[in-house]
């Protein structure tokens, strides 16, 4: 990692160590955040907490806030008020850096987002070059494992157009990947995709899980939340109405707006 | 016969009839002779070709100098107005200022004020060349023109492409050189190639300041001779640029699109 940050916990190679190695752990930290959209209030003070290596799933309706969640821990969009606290860096404070926050927290976006006019290859190396300043050989050297360890060694040299919707969502996991983040976030990155294409992507966030790599996921997957997520908050209105284990919130929810929201994906024969 | 063949006979046969019905009404039509003699005249085609083909040879080089200068200057222009942040609103005024002055003057006036006003303040260090001004009016009128090409394209680019790229911890000036840039330049080619021809036509205008350019030269062939033919010389000279410019365009275009897409319906 070429930022240098007091106060953070690890450096990369931390990743790789189980749990109890990491004591007070804290990879992000979400405090009291506000965030409107002209009167539109979106987050209504939203308090949350992952430890390093933590899977946390957000689930809840269309226009709960998940997705303005994950965009204001990426600095995408500014909160108005509150607080944000990734590896014990305020990053919320004022004149902070963004760029240098950007680098170190990764997002893939529901509609890939990748960049058309250049390879797959050009799509990862990019930010490594520029934004890291990797020599191009390293920058290509990283590249070519993470399309390797995902199965896209062929993709190489294709434009994304050219790739299934699934190919291209791991491609954009992999860029995300390329700039070795602390934090990864992950916005319904399986919501535009074909029903048999779905799999696919999320073998590829269970191996991150397994690898312990830190995650916020925005998901409407529920099997997946269920399984994969250490775990879940339900976002109803711009707070989190409740969280906790995956086997608790599924099986037996204490809030009544919990309980309305999973009966409906019940019914809709989603879990 | 095949659909294709069909088809292709039919345009064939549609426009013979449609070219003969226009060429009998003019040979038929009562000026025929005098229209002839005064604008198609062979002798005088052939005569003034190679003069007027020279002088032509003007209004490539003024057109070659101002695109060399309009294109990244106008580019440069659409980037300032497209800076975000209040701190920036003096350039991005000045910006849109000196797009809707010189694209609201008509350009053979900017060419008349510029070509005959700044020589006749007699500064030493100021060039008193017409073909000098001449050009810094195209360039001033056609960046406005082209800066605006490029801001739709800018524009155009979706703002989820910006997101991704500042996401991945991109400076915004990185953002616009490598993520939108290049995807606005590509979509603005064929609007761009437009500007191309016009400023290629309006190099005749320079003509005005009495430089002899093609348009000049006709106008000496012209009153030299009392036959129009010149015209159609000239004419024929900047079509042979244009016409070629705009298939290259096409191809560029398309092969891009096959590069980018290839393979998409398999």
């Amino acid at each position: 990692m070429s930022t240098h940050n007091p106060g953070d916990p690890g450096d990369p190679g931390d990743r790789l160590k189980p749990v109890a190695a990491v004591p007070d752990g804290m990879a992000l930290q979400v405090d009291g955040v506000h965030k409107s959209f002209g009167k539109l209030e979106v987050l209504r003070g939203i308090d949350l907490e992952v430890r390093e290596h933590e899977v946390v799933c957000l689930i809840g309706a269309s226009g709960s806030g998940k997705s303005t969640l994950l965009r204001c821990v990426n600095l995408l969009e500014p909160i108005d008020a509150g607080r944000i606290v990734v590896g014990g860096e305020e990053i919320t404070a004022r004149g902070t850096d963004l760029d240098r926050v950007r680098r170190k927290i990764g997002i893939v976006f529901q509609s890939y987002n990748l960049f058309p006019h250049m390879t797959v290859l050009r799509n990862v190396t990019l930010a490594p070059r520029k934004a890291l300043r990797l020599p191009r050989a390293e920058a290509r050297a990283r590249a070519e494992a993470l399309l390797d360890r995902f199965g896209l060694a062929d993709k190489r040299d294709e434009y994304p157009d050219r790739l299934s919707g699934g190919q291209q969502q791991r491609v954009a996991i992999v860029r995300a990947l390329a700039m070795e983040p602390e934090l990864l976030l992950l916005d319904e990155v399986t919501s535009a995709l074909d029903p048999e294409l779905v799999s696919e992507v999320l073998d590829v966030i269970r191996e991150l899980a397994a690898g312990d790599m830190t995650m916020v996921i925005a998901t409407h997957e529920m099997g997946f939340a269920r399984d994969s997520a250490s775990r879940v908050c339900f976002l109803d209105e711009g707070t989190i109405l409740e969280e906790g284990p995956p086997a608790r919130i599924f099986s037996a929810p204490r809030e009544p707006r919990t309980q309305q929201f999973l009966q409906r994906i019940v019914d809709a024969g989603r879990l | 016969m095949s659909k294709e063949t069909r088809a292709v006979g039919i345009a064939l046969l549609s426009t013979v009839v449609f070219l003969a019905v226009i060429a009998t009404v003019i040979t038929r039509s009562p000026g025929w002779d005098t229209f002839k003699e005064f604008f198609l005249d062979p002798t005088i085609y052939r005569d003034s070709f190679a003069e007027i083909a020279t002088a032509f040879k003007l209004n490539v080089r003024i057109f070659l100098i101002a695109e060399a200068i309009i294109l990244p200057a106008a580019l440069l222009l659409a980037v300032l107005r497209s800076l975000p942040g209040p701190v920036f609103f003096p350039i991005r005024a000045l910006a849109v200022v000196y797009a809707d002055l010189f694209r609201g003057i008509p350009t053979i006036l900017v060419i008349g004020m510029l070509g005959f006003g700044m020589p006749s303040l007699e500064i030493a260090w100021i060039p008193k060349s017409f073909v000098f001004w001449g050009i810094v009016s195209l360039v001033l009128v056609y960046t406005a023109y082209v800066s605006e090409v490029y801001r739709a394209g800018i524009d155009s680019v979706h703002s989820s492409q910006e997101a991704a790229a500042r996401s991945l911890g991109l400076k915004h000036t990185q953002t616009l050189r490598y993520v939108v840039i290049p995807q606005a330049v590509r979509r603005v080619i064929p609007p761009l190639l437009n500007d191309f021809i016009g400023l290629q036509k309006d190099t005749a205008l320079v003509g005005t300041l009495g430089v002899v350019e093609a348009f000049k030269q006709t106008q000496i062939d012209t009153s030299a001779t009392f036959n129009f033919t010149p015209y159609l010389v000239a004419a024929t000279l900047f079509v042979a640029i244009t016409i070629p410019l705009a298939r290259f365009t096409d191809w560029l275009v398309a092969r891009d699109r096959k590069r980018q897409q290839a393979g998409r319906l398999t």
